[in-house]
Order: C-alpha cells, then structure tokens, then sequence
C-alpha cells in the first residue's frame, strides 16, 4: 500500500495556497504509508539560461555554501542556494550533464533528487507529517505539485528509494503499486545507456517513460506504449513543467479519486485526504477507469 | 432524530454507540453528520434501525449489516456492504469497487455507477446499480440477483455459480462460463420486483439475462486448456 496525492491549481490565488492545501491531502495519506514521503511541486520556472536543482545530503550539518562556492570556481558561472534540512535547491547556469559529472566528482554523498526549469522536489524517510514539517510544504507556492506517502513492499526504505522518481528534465512520477517486470525493463534500458539510481521497481517506470519522450513521444503516447510495456499494479501519477497527467493499469485494483472544480484539480488516493478542500462538496467527482489517460494543463 | 457528528466522534466510538447503546436504547432513527470519507462507518449493525449519513464515505461502510436500513447521501469507498446479512444499504451517488462482496442477503443500491468487482462473490444479496458497472463485476458470484440499469464492463459474471445477473444496456464482454439467455416470466417478476424496490423506473422488459452455462462445474480433463 502507498498513498499518492496530486494538486493542479486553476487560478491564481489557488496557487499561492498549493502547498496549504495539499499537506493536510499528504498527511492524511500517511496511514498508506507511513515511512517515507516526497512531494514534488512545480512553478513557473526560472529563466531560460538557468536550471534548478533539488539536492539531498544525508547530512544534516553539510556546508551548502561551500558547494555554491566551489562551484562557481570550478565553473566560472553563476550559482545560488537556498538549504533547509537535509535539501538544497541550487540554481545556476550550469548545464545539467556538467552539474551531474561535477557532483559526482566532487560530492558523491549529495543525491541529485530533480533538475529542471520549474520542478523543485523533496523526499526523505520518516512520517509524511514530519517530512512535510521538516520541509515546510505548506509553505510552498506554485502550479501544480504531486505527493507520495510509502509503505515499501519490495525495496529498502531510505530517502532514495522514496517516491516521486524523476528522470530528465521536469518530469516525475508517484506509483502505487507494484510492478512484475521492472527487471527486464531496466535491462532493456540500461543498453540503450540509461543509468539506474536504485533497485527501485517504480525508477524502471519512470525511465522507460522518459526514455519513449526523449524518443519524441507526448507523455500521452508514452503512456499509451506503457500500457503493454510496464506489467503489473499501477495507479501512476505523474507531472511536468505544464500538465498533471493519472493512470491507472488494466485491472485498476490500486484507488484513486478525482475533484474538479473552478480552481483546482486534487488526485487522491482516497477521498478522506480531500474532505478539507474549499469547494470539495461542489465538486465533480469520479474514479478513473481503467487504461484511460487523464491529463490536466496548467 | 439522534444526530451523531464525526468530526466531534471517532468512528471507533460511533460504532461502540451503535453497537452496544442502540440496541438498548431504542432509537430507531439517526443521521450521521461529517463523514468526509472515513473507513468502516456503521460496520456490524444489528438491530432494525434507519441510518442517513450526510455526506462521502470510505471503505466498508455498513459492513456485515442485519437488519439495519443505511442511505448514503454521497458516494463511497470500496467494498460498501461488504457481507451484508439483510436489511439494506442504498448510496445516492457511486461506488467504488467491490460493492456488495460476498453478501448474503438484503438489498443494495446504488444510485449512480458502480465500479469493478461489483458483487463479487455475492451469496444471496440483491444489487440494483442506476448506472454501469465497472471489470469482472459479478465474478463468482454463487447466489443473488444483480440488477444493472446501465452498461456493464468487461468480464461480466466470469466464473458465475447461481447468481442471476440482469442488464438493460451494453455488455462490454462475458467472462468465462457466463453466458447470455432468454428471460422467463419469473425474470421479468424478479426484475420489476427489484426496480420497485430501488425506486427506478425502467420496464423489465428492456433487460436482459445472464447466467452461468455451468460448464465449469466439473472439471473436464480431456478439455484444451486454453486460458
């Protein structure tokens, strides 16, 4: 069991409380899974020329400033962070392929959680009530955000193995469930020279979608190749810089719910992590079917 | 009329109020307020009691239910009914899965659309759903009526034992060993008998009847396995 959760704001004012509203939807989940959570929220995006950078170190004391500094040397370029906790966020000017190869030369310890233009992503081990208190996710603002909570069935519990995944840019992917052939889609993937993080069953998910996009696909045809590519249980939510995208697998045996309104969209697990959002008895709500793909632009 | 509120109750005490206050207390009437989608509400009713609950609820609502007559003004969770012995659970908007699992007797209705598994492995209850029902509804069901107002999904009554399933709209496919057949006089009583007593207004001259071809009875070792 896991919990996912999901948050597409309509309008403006909705976005300023994106993180207000979806906490109380992420903790609630935390009777689904209480050992890890991860919430990834996006924005409007910094400046063409530059990327942000979610990091992760396992050390609470880790001197941020001193990697800022290091890297604007070793670069020449620009660079910034802001840390909280055991995260990060650096932005800079500095192209993704370089950062990845600079960190692992120089800080193998710090975990490279999310890049891109608009994301920005936490997880970490421990209650989804403390991660979210930790992190200050009801303070955050933006577009749209996709949460986690994890009960681990088939892999380690640690901040790496928790949810959302990335890969790319801008992209990440929540999953409950449990997929039978993660294995043969890495190996598959791994000859095409893609690069696994964990031995994690939802990671070979996210890439074999990332991989198809990287290939041209939409995420929609992605998706659509996915249905007989990925075998297993999935409910599947996804995001990226402007869409909120959910699926759920053939036998559709893992929940979801879905309210619309006027000013937002909320995924859900189960309805309980909704019954405290404005409107929610005003609002349209349905089960997704089985093998659909419903899509939401920002 | 006894108001209980669940945002001023646990659903653990309500239950306790319901089990062991109201079958001494007499009450014959109450309404739920604030269900917001919790789990287990008025699980393991005993006595004859009306009950409206105001609002969502979550999984297993009125599970394993005898005597007590339930509405849900909203939608619910999985398995709503799940084993119920008698009396009746009516939900004014949908279900999800596995509503009426394993029941045993009563009557179920859902007013809107009911998600897959829908009376999977009934054993005796009454189902009529408004709306459609979702994948492998039906499936092993033994014994029972299930009446379905609108589209029924894939795998309908797949590996069906004596449960009559009835359908006024389309049949995405059977599942294994169900099969469909002509309606009897007997049917059309059943299914006006059904339609009455949710309170929907359909001819039962507009369904039709699927039952189990049995042939799965006894197993056939000269068969081609085929699956």
């Amino acid at each position: 069991m896991c919990g996912i959760v999901g948050l597409l704001a309509r309008t403006t004012e909705f976005r300023e409380e994106l993180g207000q509203m979806l906490t109380p939807m992420l903790v609630c989940m935390g009777d689904r899974g209480p050992d890890s959570a991860g919430l990834a929220i996006f924005t409007a995006g910094v400046q063409p020329s530059l990327r942000q950078f979610s990091l992760f170190s396992s050390l609470r004391q880790f001197n941020w400033s001193d990697l800022r500094d290091r890297l604007r040397r070793d670069t020449g370029e620009q660079a910034e962070i802001e840390a909280l906790e055991n995260h990060a966020k650096l932005t800079t000017s500095v192209l993704p392929e370089k950062v990845r190869a600079w960190l692992v030369e120089n800080f193998q310890e710090i975990h490279l959680l999310a890049v891109g233009r608009s994301i920005e992503l936490y997880k970490d081990e421990g209650h989804p009530a403390e991660i979210a208190a930790r992190y200050h996710f009801s303070q955050l603002t933006g577009t749209h955000a996709v949460g986690h909570t994890r009960m681990a069935t088939e892999s380690a519990v640690t901040p790496a193995h928790a949810h959302p995944y990335t890969a790319g840019e801008d992209f990440c992917l929540v999953h409950n469930g449990s997929l039978s052939n993660p294995w043969s889609l890495r190996r598959m993937l791994e000859k095409k020279g893609i690069h696994f993080e964990t031995d994690n069953d939802t990671e070979a998910a996210c890439r074999y979608l990332e991989w198809r996009m990287s290939q041209g696909d939409t995420l929609e045809e992605a998706l659509q190749k996915a249905f007989s590519e990925l075998d297993g249980f999935y409910t599947l939510l996804m995001a990226t810089a402007d869409k909120m995208v959910l699926v759920r697998d053939a036998f559709a045996c893992k929940p979801a719910i879905i309210a619309e309104t006027p000013d937002y969209v909320a995924v859900s697990s189960e309805f309980r992590s909704l019954a405290h959002l404005p409107g929610i008895h005003q609002a349209r709500l349905f089960e997704p079917a089985p093998e659909e793909i419903y899509s939401w632009n920002v | 009329m006894e108001r209980l509120d669940l945002s001023r109750l646990s659903v653990r005490e309500l239950n306790q109020y319901l089990h062991h206050e109201l079958p001494k207390n007499g009450v014959e009437e109450l309404e739920i307020l604030n269900p917001n989608g919790l789990h287990n509400i008025a699980v393991g009713l005993t006595v004859p009691v009306r009950i409206r609950i105001l609002g969502h609820a979550g999984y297993y609502l009125a599970g394993m239910n005898q005597q007590a007559d339930v509405m849900v003004l909203g939608n619910v969770g999985w398995s709503v009914a799940e084993n119920m012995m008698s009396g009746s659970v009516r939900i004014k908007g949908f279900a999800s899965e596995c509503a009426g699992a394993s029941a045993h007797g009563g009557l179920m209705v859902v007013e809107g659309s009911a998600s897959s598994r829908c009376g999977i492995s009934m054993k005796g209850v009454d189902i009529v759903v408004g709306e459609d029902v979702g994948h492998m509804s039906a499936f092993m069901a033994q014994a029972g009526h299930l009446v379905i107002c609108g589209n029924a999904g894939a795998s309908l009554g797949d590996s069906l034992y004596e449960a009559v399933l009835y359908v006024r709209g389309t049949i995405h496919s059977l599942g294994a060993d169900a099969r469909e057949e002509a309606m009897s006089e007997n049917d059309y009583r059943t299914v006006d008998e059904l339609l009455g007593k949710a309170g929907i207004n359909y001819s039962s001259k507009e369904f039709k009847r699927v039952a189990s071809a049995r042939t799965l009875y006894h197993w056939n070792a000269e068969a081609g396995q085929e699956y």
